[in-house]
């Protein structure tokens, strides 16, 4: 029973946490609806146009300056060891012009959630999704519509069966993309005497 | 001696009159006929949607428990929302939220987490010049309904997929998200973990008869008509002549390619011809080949379900260059259902040619293996048929999805269930699939049946 109660309250947190923030639409745009969305998950981002990159301190306090670039399209956003999940990626559903992306060590990035990164084909040219625990070889399958990757980071995948092999398919299914996948043991098995 | 001094005792569990521990209990509430995905997901989803706990005592009632000729787990697996009626759409959307989640829905304290070998490849439909406008229709049917295709055209489709013929292909249909395959045997036993772990009741037998009474009225033409009432179904062990009469509630239909059979049971089409009870459920089991090839220099790992205007469909299978072909029969030449052996000479006349004019890479390939299943096809229309009967007060129908009974099967259960708790369908609205468009010989076609 304590551990139903635990996923429960578990999953009700993420699903505040990452919940459509259509009032702050309405009000200041999807734009920095997205920003404010991605700073109260500790998430960092960057602006088109712009060098400071915007984000949370460990404390959770950030200042309030993405509020004087409204309609400005996110370009790099940075969502490591954070929950984002498949409910919260309704919430950059409008960036176009995002061109990298970064979910290193997120635990509620799975498949499924890869398969909705779709909406960034035209713009992605970066990715890094390493070490999340939920991702296996269907949901790399997903990645075959970002076409204008350019550079992608699946390190050390603990869900991929057989990396070295899943690597290779990756390369000749994204041809123009460096593939960069460290933290893997290539090494052959020993046989069980 | 001491043994037998034990079994006397109150707390034991010997009695002198031998029962078969497999029986049915005597009596349930509702009886599932059928323990294929489309059951199980209807049990799971009235034992979710109960008011009260324990309140409702489900049955689920399978002849073969090996499912060596159930539908479900000879099925290539896969899920599109590439359909042209917007209930289709919406069942696949519905299933595929459903599959998201689906730790969330059956989950299970302590045991392992439910991993269902998604693949998220999509679907690929090809259309020549001639069903091309009939492809632009179905994409906008479908992104009203919120799936999530792309059209693409000919140079598109080859830049994209540089192993395809593009000869003859005037426009083509790419699922980006919510599509690709599975494995239906990680479903079928995720459904039923979680729908025994929440009290339904598995039983091992086959349905040979029904008890009910009848109700005659006189309709308005002045003809007679017959509503039965089913007071208890009889289910008969394996291999024995034992058989234990269940009274029951309500009994779900959802036997896939034998509903046919059981309704005969009934009587339900034996009637004079020009009244309801003379129409038959239009079910009946179509055999289809699925072929395992191998080919070392096929495509790579985004091969969609490709799924070409002929009739004929491929997929990946696993990353060591497998691919699972298929196509259906024509009309006239469908092959012969009394039992599922493979026709090989199928697959060199009717797949591998058209397979290799689309894929040239395919044109050298080995087949490695093969099996056939039956389609629970619907003669009438090829849409599923969801709802009560209108001559039995008490029979619910999931059937006759004629390929699609597992893609839709969680929301086919959910909607069954809705009908039964609730009386009415509360999520989505199914009523086009019920029996009413079949009385009234109506058909709504679904023009993209694979």
């Amino acid at each position: 029973m304590l551990l139903t109660w635990r996923s429960q309250l578990r999953r009700r947190e993420l699903q505040k946490k990452n919940a459509y923030y259509g009032y702050t639409q309405k009000l200041y745009g999807a734009d920095i609806a997205a920003a404010y969305y991605i700073l109260s998950l500790k998430g960092r981002f960057r602006f088109v146009g712009q060098l400071a990159w915007f984000y949370t301190d460990q404390k959770g306090k950030f200042s309030w300056d993405f509020l004087n670039h409204k309609n400005t399209l996110l370009e790099e956003i940075d969502m490591s060891y954070t929950d984002i999940n498949y409910a919260g990626l309704g919430n950059l559903e409008e960036q176009r012009s995002l061109r990298t992306l970064s979910f290193r060590g997120c635990t509620e990035v799975d498949d499924w959630f890869l398969a909705r990164l779709h909406m960034f084909q035209d713009s992605l040219e970066e990715l890094d999704i390493s070490h999340c625990p939920c991702i296996t070889t269907g949901g790399l399958v997903a990645l075959r519509n970002l076409k204008g990757l350019r550079r992608l980071d699946v390190s050390s995948l603990p869900g991929i069966s057989s990396p070295g092999l899943v690597i290779i398919l990756l390369e000749e299914m994204l041809p123009q993309c460096q593939i960069i996948a460290t933290g893997y043991d290539h090494s052959l098995k020993q046989e069980e005497q | 001696m001491r043994q037998k001094a034990a079994d006397a005792l109150p707390g034991s569990s010997w009695s002198p009159l031998e029962v078969n521990p497999n029986l049915p209990p005597e009596r349930a509430d509702i009886v599932i006929v059928g323990g294929g995905v489309v059951g199980w997901s209807i049990a799971y989803w009235l034992k979710q949607k109960e008011r009260a706990q324990e309140a409702v005592k489900v049955i689920v009632v399978e002849k073969d428990p090996t499912y060596s000729q159930a539908s479900t787990v000879l099925s290539a697996g896969g899920i599109r929302q590439q359909f042209s009626l917007p209930e289709n759409i919406h069942l696949s959307l519905a299933s595929a939220d459903f599959m998201r989640n689906i730790n969330h829905h059956l989950g299970v304290v302590n045991e392992d987490p439910v991993d269902l070998q998604f693949n998220q490849s999509g679907y690929l439909f090809l259309a020549n010049e001639e069903v091309a406008h009939i492809m632009e229709e179905n994409y906008s049917t479908q992104r009203g309904a919120g799936a999530k295709v792309s059209l693409l055209s000919s140079t598109q489709l080859k830049e994209k997929f540089p192993w395809i013929n593009t000869d003859g292909v005037a426009l083509a249909s790419y699922g980006l998200e919510n599509e690709g395959w599975f494995d239906p045997w990680i479903l079928l036993n995720a459904f039923r973990r979680k729908a025994i772990s929440m009290g339904v009741i598995q039983c091992c037998g086959e349905v040979t008869g029904f008890k009910h009474t009848l109700n005659m009225m006189t309709n308005a033409d002045g003809e007679q008509v017959h509503f039965q009432r089913i007071k208890s179904v009889k289910v008969q062990m394996p291999n024995s002549l034992e058989y234990q009469p269940v009274e029951c509630a309500i009994v779900v239909n959802a036997a896939g390619a034998f509903s046919g059979k059981l309704i005969d049971m009934l009587g339900i089409g034996s009637g004079p011809k020009d009244t309801f009870a003379g129409i038959p459920l239009p079910v009946e089991p179509r055999k289809r080949y699925v072929y395992v090839v191998h080919c070392p220099d096929g495509p790579g790992l985004d091969t969609p379900f490709l799924i070409d205007y002929s009739g004929v469909y491929f997929r990946r299978e696993g990353l060591g260059g497998n691919y699972i072909a298929g196509a259906s029969p024509e009309e006239l030449e469908e092959p012969d259902t009394s039992n599922l052996e493979v026709d090989h000479q199928f697959f060199e006349d009717k797949v591998w040619p058209n397979l290799a004019r689309r894929v040239p890479a395919f044109e050298k390939l080995k087949v490695t293996s093969a099996w056939a299943g039956f389609y629970d096809y619907n003669t009438f229309d090829q849409n599923g048929i969801i709802g009560i009967h209108p001559l039995i007060n008490n029979m619910y129908f999931a059937t006759g999805f004629s390929g699609h009974g597992l893609q839709h099967s969680p929301a086919v259960g959910r909607a069954v269930a809705e009908l039964i708790v609730d009386g009415n369908f509360k999520t989505l609205d199914l009523s086009g699939l019920g029996f009413k468009r079949i009385l009234d010989q109506e058909p709504i076609l679904e023009r993209n049946i694979v």
